[in-house]
């Protein structure tokens, strides 16, 4: 496997692995908790235990997975929570449009690196530099898969703790309303401009007076893509 | 609650989820990138945000007592503890934290 001329610990699977562990480790303490708590939310929601696991592993998005327990136990419908998932993870765009260089010669780990990118390890690849004498592309896979491993044992950890005790979860949900207060202060750092802000809120609450709480969400997001290219001009001219 | 149907959200949230993520490395592998796919990409999520964080507040009752005090109480500490410490896990803990106190005494 390891050609020897490339010497020492250059080309070592196991270098990139030891660099990759310290360096995820801000991100073993937010996915475990975070996790745990995806885990207990599930559990305490009436979904089978299985999806909780089933969701860390295939969907790995943590606030679409949050939401996506609200939206599969109050019983709405697959176009109602395909369109919020995919517009909620409309984000992860931007990462792949920055990492499109970058993953362009991962070879075999491309696909994994690639539906593994999360706001996380994203901000982690974009800042961190690949220690000296490590390859590159074994450092961020292994980033990238140890942070899904912490999320994965996190989910775990809390599905059977809710699933074996009887804990008094109630108010556990607004870990949601949390994260989605935590999200949008962090989006009001890359996007100034309060215009975005300010337009979808109002179609927010317009879609919210006119057709009640159970409705409102697609049409929010309708009116605010139709509004937001009405305003691309001059959201654009802003920079 | 039925299994298929559970399995048959999951699978949507794969494939919209995966969708966002492997788009640009299919769509753009050696094309230029439009100027709305960045545009979308940039605004969007403000956009949603918006929109996803006000109807995390759509079954809040209002007009009763307590008005909706615990949960803008709680919202208000996480943003507070997020624009102070800028640490995710204190910010989501906090808020959550007090709120669930807060249902428990009022």
């Amino acid at each position: 496997m390891e050609s020897t001329d490339r010497g020492g610990a250059a080309g070592a699977p196991r270098a990139a692995l030891r660099a990759a562990l310290p360096a995820t480790f801000p991100v073993f303490l937010g996915y475990t908790t975070i996790g745990a708590a995806f885990g207990l939310l599930l559990a305490s929601s009436g979904l089978p235990l299985w999806a909780a696991p089933a969701m860390s592993l295939f969907v790995y998005a943590g606030a679409a997975q949050f939401m996506g327990v609200g939206i599969i136990a109050s019983g709405a419908g697959l176009a109602e929570l395909a369109a919020a998932t995919f517009l909620l993870n409309l984000r992860h765009m931007v990462y792949g449009l920055s990492f499109l260089e970058l993953y362009s010669r991962a070879g075999a780990r491309k696909p994994y690196l690639v539906f593994t990118l999360t706001d996380e390890t994203y901000a982690l690849l974009s800042t961190v530099s690949v220690p000296p004498g490590v390859d590159p592309d074994r450092f961020r896979f292994w980033v990238s898969a140890l942070n899904q491993s912490y999320w994965v044992l996190g989910t775990l950890a809390g599905t059977l703790a809710g699933g074996l005790a009887a804990f008094d979860t109630r108010g556990l949900e607004f870990s949601l309303t949390a994260l989605f207060t935590v999200l949008l202060i962090e989006q009001t750092r890359k996007v100034r401009s309060p215009l975005p802000y300010l337009a979808s809120g109002a179609c927010a609450a317009a879609a919210y007076l006119a057709l009640g709480p159970s409705r409102m969400l697609l049409p929010a997001i309708g009116a605010a893509g139709v509004l937001l290219f009405a305003l691309r001009k001059r959201l654009e001219a802003r920079g | 609650m039925d299994s298929l149907r559970i399995l048959a959200s999951i699978a949507v949230m794969v494939a919209a989820t995966a969708a966002t993520r492997a788009l640009p490395f299919l769509v753009f592998r050696d094309r230029k990138v439009p100027g709305f796919v960045p545009f979308l990409a940039g605004y969007g999520p403000p956009a949603i945000l918006t929109i996803l964080t006000l109807y995390c507040f759509k079954d809040v009752d209002w007009t009763a007592a307590p008005h909706g005090a615990p949960e803008l109480a709680a919202a208000a500490l996480t943003a507070v503890l997020h624009l102070w410490r800028r640490n995710t896990l204190l910010s989501i803990v906090g808020g959550t934290a007090l709120y669930m106190v807060l249902i428990r005494m009022v």
